[in-house]
């Protein structure tokens, strides 16, 4: 209640219209549609990242790996020795030569890595001890979308921008009609943007205003029950609440239950800290693409947040923090949609969180089809996993990267669809993708989904087929038949 | 433990491409995973997977067939003794089932395993589960008087021309174990039908030989409803005493090795529902569909014995309950959708009554209705995904 007399005399301060805007905002605030979901579910993994940043000596450099930006040709414009402010171009698409990628760090050009057919493998730079910025024109909210937009792609922000159908990064020249942004992560051991993006609500909100002029429709801003207020108060949006285990908090699923894409329809989605960094840029100017990273997962000692940017190395990111002796996978993103990535590798612009897991391929395990298991997690009824979380809410179980079992044709029906809260049929669009049917793709919503809305079915499938890859594979195939 | 892995890890180079084994490759790699879980990682996708795999899920089933299995030995040796007129205790009777119904068993797996060996070497796959399930359930819907030749030959046949044509587990349109009987019943009709073959008169490994006593008759409550004259829904048993549902519901009469019992199938089907591993949706609705269709003929049907048979007395009768609960939830070869699953238990109850009443030369009716539904259970799906396009479709046009 006290929060609500400080919002409306502050509101009373203003003039009318205002005002009234603002009343408007604080109704859509308290009446914002819930939507529940029945399907999903919670994996239970030990290595949660405790609420606190750890500091982190940057290394000396950074490497941008293309592969990351799914979709972009990569045409070099810069050359070892070059150098660079952070927002400085070092490549554009081939295709829509107004999609840069820009380097986050200032320093000079160390290494342009080019491998098989001279296919570009990464450009690394060596970063400057103080940083120096590219200086562009602060975005003016009430500016033209060509001028926003070009402001955005200019920057390098445009190649954060990822587009549904295909889930590439957004082709610039198609106005989408809407815009997705999630404001929390539901997968396993995700970041908690309550803390990430705490006190840089006003940078969220720049980002969000800036967004809302990119679309002819509205910018979908979904929030879940533990939302901070701080973060569930935002303007120039459609606030919807999603409640339900993960994927709830996937774009995808939210897609599909607002604002479904259609054949010929395009929509933008975007991560909650890519549209800070967009604020952040609109109110300063300056290209400044520090992120909160969580680094979190069974083989992390102390899991904990970091600050820094991509590009940084996975090595100097995990900081030695890491379970010795034993075979570990770093994965960028999380686990289950996340890419695997070589401790040499790099932070992928796309990734929040760093998850580190046990490989597991000298485990052997005897007899398994047989035994109880019950250190093991499964969302069938034929392990105790269910049994367990009744009797200790808090028990974690035993992971580790074995797919636990061999490949198969599908054999079992009706469970992928448990942890699938769309109006799709997984299986049979699985199945007009593997067949190559783009008709049958078309009719059954092949253009809603990304790989990760599969990354829970993949998980529980008894088959242990490559549901993600299946579809990442599918989506390039229509992209290249339709467009 | 250790010990054992280290005897794998030894020997994987000889099995492994280019080792003086390599024809065994397949061989070699369905022992190591059936005694070690394998240990290759995810290289693409979801990082961490479920604990659940094929071979859990197929043993799950076996597992629930094993109380209809260990009560159709029991009563094979039962109703043997009854038949010869000797009385004996309740182990000797279970003994005698156990050495006639154990050849079949030991048969069909052989032939069926060897078949599946054979093939994952030659197309270089892994050895896949779904005949554990199929072997099992061969010996337990056939007359315990089949002779092994035939199981071999049919199982053979069900194997090679109803699966790996097909690919394989997975890709399967019939039912493996239905196509087995199916082809015995068609091609072999005299080992299958009629009342000579449901009870073993004759001896197991030489031991409780005896001749049946002059009352014996050993057709099957629905054999004898389907060649009676008049008019009236009675059976007996094969001691022509007069016998009822809770004799059909408690399994004391004479038919196919597992399908007497719906108590010990009711078992199975506890588990299978507890476990998620069938579908209850397919097993009520088959029970539904039967009851609904017996109840029609019960009403209106034409003037037999059979169609007077109250409806039921239908669903603990012959392998409606077995077929319903082991063989119409079968994954692969059932519809796939949750709104198909309704539709083709429902049409599999329905059809099998139908079969039972209105065709004499069929006294039992669910393999044939199982095997109809397996071509139709594809097009019930076609009809379901059809209105999730159409509702997609519908969105664009509205706009």
């Amino acid at each position: 209640m006290n929060f609500l007399k400080r919002y409306c005399t502050f509101a009373a301060q203003k003039n009318k219209i205002y005002c009234f805007a603002l009343i408007l905002n604080l109704f859509q605030f308290i009446y914002m549609k819930t939507i529940k979901l029945k399907k999903g579910l919670n994996i239970e993994i030990s290595g949660k990242a405790s609420l606190a940043i750890a500091s982190m000596s940057q290394p000396e450099t950074v490497a941008i790996v293309p592969d990351d930006f799914k979709g972009i040709t990569p045409k070099v414009v810069v050359k070892e020795g070059d150098t660079v402010k952070a927002g400085s171009v070092l490549f554009f698409d081939k295709t829509h030569p107004e999609l840069k990628v820009v380097s986050p760090v200032s320093g000079t050009v160390a290494e342009v890595a080019r491998g098989e057919r001279r296919k570009l493998l990464y450009i690394s730079v060596k970063r400057d001890i103080e940083t120096t910025y590219e200086k562009f024109n602060k975005i003016d909210p009430n500016a033209k979308r060509e001028e926003i937009l070009n402001a955005l792609l200019e920057s390098g922000f445009g190649a954060l921008l990822r587009q549904r159908p295909y889930d590439v990064i957004a082709n610039p020249s198609i106005t989408p009609k809407a815009i997705f942004v999630s404001a929390f992560d539901s997968a396993p051991l995700a970041p908690d943007y309550n803390f990430v993006l705490k006190g840089q609500a006003s940078q969220v909100q720049a980002g969000l205003s800036v967004l809302a002029k990119l679309t002819e429709g509205k910018v979908y801003y979904s929030v879940c029950p533990s939302t901070s207020a701080e973060l569930k108060n935002m303007k120039d949006v459609e606030i919807n609440e999603f409640v339900g285990a993960h994927p709830a908090g996937n774009v995808g699923v939210q897609i599909n239950h607002l604002n479904p894409v259609n054949k010929g329809e395009v929509v933008w989605t975007l991560n909650i800290q890519d549209v800070a960094l967009i604020g952040r840029f609109a109110n300063t100017g300056i290209v400044n693409l520090i992120k909160t990273i969580a680094v979190a997962g069974p083989e992390v000692i102390e899991p904990t947040y970091v600050k820094t940017v991509y590009g940084t190395s996975i090595a100097s990111i995990t900081n030695c923090n890491i379970t010795k002796g034993i075979k570990v996978r770093y994965i960028n993103g999380d686990v289950l949609s996340g890419t695997q990535v070589l401790e040499t590798g790099v932070l992928s612009p796309f990734a929040n969180m760093v998850s580190v897991i046990a490989e597991g391929d000298t485990a052997d395990e005897f007899v398994g089809w047989a035994m109880p298991r019950l250190n093991k997690f499964s969302n069938s009824n034929l392990f105790a996993t269910k049994i367990i979380r009744k009797i200790c809410p808090k028990a974690t179980f035993d992971f580790d990267a074995r797919i636990l079992g061999g490949e198969r044709a599908f054999i079992m029906s009706g469970e992928l669809e448990k942890v699938f809260p769309m109006d799709i049929m997984p299986e049979q669009l699985l199945k007009a993708m593997i067949t190559k049917n783009l008709d049958k793709m078309e009719q059954l919503g092949a253009y809603e989904v990304a790989p990760e809305d599969f990354g829970l079915c993949e998980f529980v499938c008894t088959s242990k087929i490559e549901l993600q890859k299946i579809v990442r594979e599918s989506l390039d195939y229509m992209r290249k038949e339709l467009e | 433990m250790k010990f054992l892995k280290n005897i794998l890890d030894k020997l994987e180079p000889t099995f492994s491409e280019g080792g003086k084994l390599s024809k065994l490759h397949s061989v070699f790699d369905g022992f190591s995973t059936f005694l070690f879980v394998p240990n290759h990682t995810a290289k693409s996708g979801a990082h961490i997977h479920d604990a659940i795999d094929s071979k859990r899920t197929m043993i799950t089933v076996v597992l629930a067939l094993v109380p209809a299995l260990l009560f159709g030995m029991w009563n094979v040796g039962y109703q043997h003794f009854l038949a010869i007129g000797q009385e004996v205790g309740f182990w000797e009777q279970f003994a005698f089932g156990l050495l006639a119904v154990l050849p079949t068993l030991v048969v069909s797996y052989v032939v069926g395993l060897g078949i599946e060996f054979i093939i994952a070497q030659i197309k270089g796959h892994e050895i896949q589960e779904g005949f554990l399930v199929t072997g099992f359930l061969i010996p337990l819907i056939v007359p315990v008087d089949t002779p092994l030749w035939m199981i071999a030959v049919a199982t053979a046949f069900a194997v090679i021309f109803a699966k790996e044509v097909f690919g394989g587990t997975g890709y399967n349109i019939f039912n493996v174990a239905l196509i087995t009987r199916a082809f015995l019943f068609f091609a072999y009709p005299t080992a299958m039908s009629g009342d000579q073959v449901w009870v073993r008169t004759r001896d197991a490994f030489w031991w409780g030989a005896g001749e049946p006593i002059n009352a014996f008759s050993g057709a099957t409550p629905l054999g004898q409803l389907a060649t009676s004259a008049e008019p009236v829904a009675a059976f007996h048993n094969i001691m022509g005493d007069p016998i009822g549902f809770w004799d059909g519901f408690l399994g004391l009469i004479p038919g196919s090795v597992g399908e007497t019992s719906t108590l010990a199938i009711l078992l199975g089907a506890v588990l299978l529902i507890v476990t998620n591993v069938a579908s209850w949706k397919t097993m009520l609705s088959v029970f539904l569909g039967g009851a609904v269709m017996g109840f029609v003929f019960n009403t209106w049907g034409p003037d037999s014995a059979v169609a007077h048979l109250p409806w039921y007395n239908h669903l603990v009768l012959g392998g409606f309950a077995f077929g319903a609960v082991f063989m119409a939830t079968d994954p692969v070869t059932s519809a796939r959708t949750e709104t198909g699953k309704w539709i083709y238990g429902f049409l599999i109850g329905v059809m099998a009554i139908i079969i039972r009443v209105l065709n004499p030369g069929y006294p039992e009716g669910m393999m044939l209705a199982i095997l109809l539904m397996n071509i139709f259970g594809c097009l019930i799906d076609y009809f379901v995904v059809q209105s999730n396009i159409k509702k997609r479709l519908k969105r664009t046009t509205i706009k």
